[in-house]
C-alpha cells in the first residue's frame, strides 16, 4: 500500500497512490497510516482521488485509523471516486467523516 | 422470485462472451483481488456503463471475502463465480466447498448503531452492502457446497 505524506502547514496530506483498499491491503494500509501520522499535526487528510475502489474491510481500515488519531486529531477524507463514494453513503459513514472535494489548503485555512 | 440461475433457459447462448463470464479463483484475498481484475476486464463487464461495474464490484468482493474469511476460514479451497447478462440484469452465482452458513441462512447484514466515535464499527458492512445493492439474494447447500445467487440490475439490455 503506498501512501505518500506531505506536510502543508496545519495539514498533513496522506495521498493513497494506489487504485484500491481492499481485504488483501487493508492491515497494511493501517499500519502505514500510523507510521505516517506519528508526526505531530492536528488535521490528517487522506487524500483517495486515485481509489477507485474501497471494500468493507478497506472502510474498516480507514474508520480504525480515524479511531486511532481521535480525539486529539482529524481525519478527513478527499477526492473520493464514485464507488467509494457509493460505499460511504451507503453504510452512512459520509455523515462521520469530513469529506472534501479537493484537498483543502493547510494555510488559507489555517485555524 | 424463487431465483435460480437460467443454465438452460431458452436463448442463452452461454459460449457467448458478452453475456457470460465464468472464473475460478483460489480462496485467499490477494487471488480475490486479482479475480475481480480478471472478470471486470471481460468483454461482459467491459459492456456495463461504469456504475453498474462499481456495484457489481461492491457485491462481488463483498462475497467473495466473506467466503474467504468465513466459509473457508483461512483454509484453502476454490471459489467459481458465474456470471451472465439476461435481459438487463447481471445474474452472479459463486460457488465454494467450504463450511456452511451457520444455520443454513444468510447474515441478516444490519447495519450497526452508532453514537460516537469510540463507538464505530470497523466492519461488519459486507452483508450489509450485498443486501442493499442486490436483488433475489438466495443462498443454497447442495451436495456439500455454498451456492450463492444473485440479481443487479443494469441500466443496459442484454443485445
Amino acid at each position: 500500500m503506498e501512501l505518500l505524506a506531505e506536510q502543508r502547514g496545519e495539514i498533513l496530506v496522506v495521498r493513497a497512490m494506489q487504485d484500491r483498499i481492499d481485504a488483501a491491503g487493508a492491515i497494511q494500509f493501517k499500519d502505514r497510516m500510523r507510521d505516517l501520522t506519528a508526526v505531530a499535526c492536528p488535521r490528517v487528510v487522506l487524500d483517495m482521488s486515485r481509489v477507485a475502489f474501497l471494500d468493507s474491510s478497506g472502510l474498516g481500515a480507514v474508520v480504525a485509523v480515524m479511531k486511532a488519531l481521535a480525539p486529539d486529531r482529524k481525519l478527513e477524507l478527499s477526492g473520493l471516486t464514485a464507488t467509494v463514494q457509493k460505499v460511504f453513503r451507503l453504510t452512512r459513514m459520509d455523515s462521520i467523516f469530513t469529506i472534501h472535494d479537493q484537498v483543502p489548503d493547510g494555510f488559507r485555512h489555517a485555524g | 422470485m424463487d431465483f435460480v440461475m437460467p443454465d438452460d433457459g431458452p436463448g442463452i447462448d452461454r459460449s457467448d462472451p458478452q453475456r457470460t463470464a465464468q472464473i475460478k479463483i483460489a480462496a485467499n484475498p490477494l487471488a480475490v483481488r486479482n479475480g475481480l481484475a480478471t472478470l471486470f476486464d471481460t468483454a461482459l463487464l467491459r459492456s456495463l456503463p461504469d456504475d453498474d461495474c462499481g456495484t457489481a464490484e461492491i457485491v462481488l468482493a463483498e462475497a467473495l471475502n466473506n467466503i474467504v474469511e468465513h466459509a473457508y476460514a483461512q483454509h484453502a479451497g476454490d471459489i467459481e463465480i458465474t456470471l451472465l447478462l439476461h435481459q438487463s440484469a447481471l445474474m452472479c452465482r459463486i460457488v465454494d466447498t467450504g463450511v456452511p452458513m451457520p444455520n443454513g441462512t444468510l447474515p441478516a447484514g444490519h447495519l450497526a448503531q452508532f453514537a460516537a466515535t469510540d463507538d464505530l464499527p470497523e466492519g461488519g458492512f459486507g452483508w450489509f452492502l450485498i443486501r442493499a445493492l442486490s436483488r433475489d439474494l438466495d443462498y443454497r447447500r447442495v451436495d456439500g457446497r455454498n451456492q450463492l445467487s444473485f440479481r443487479l440490475n443494469t441500466v443496459q439490455s442484454a443485445p
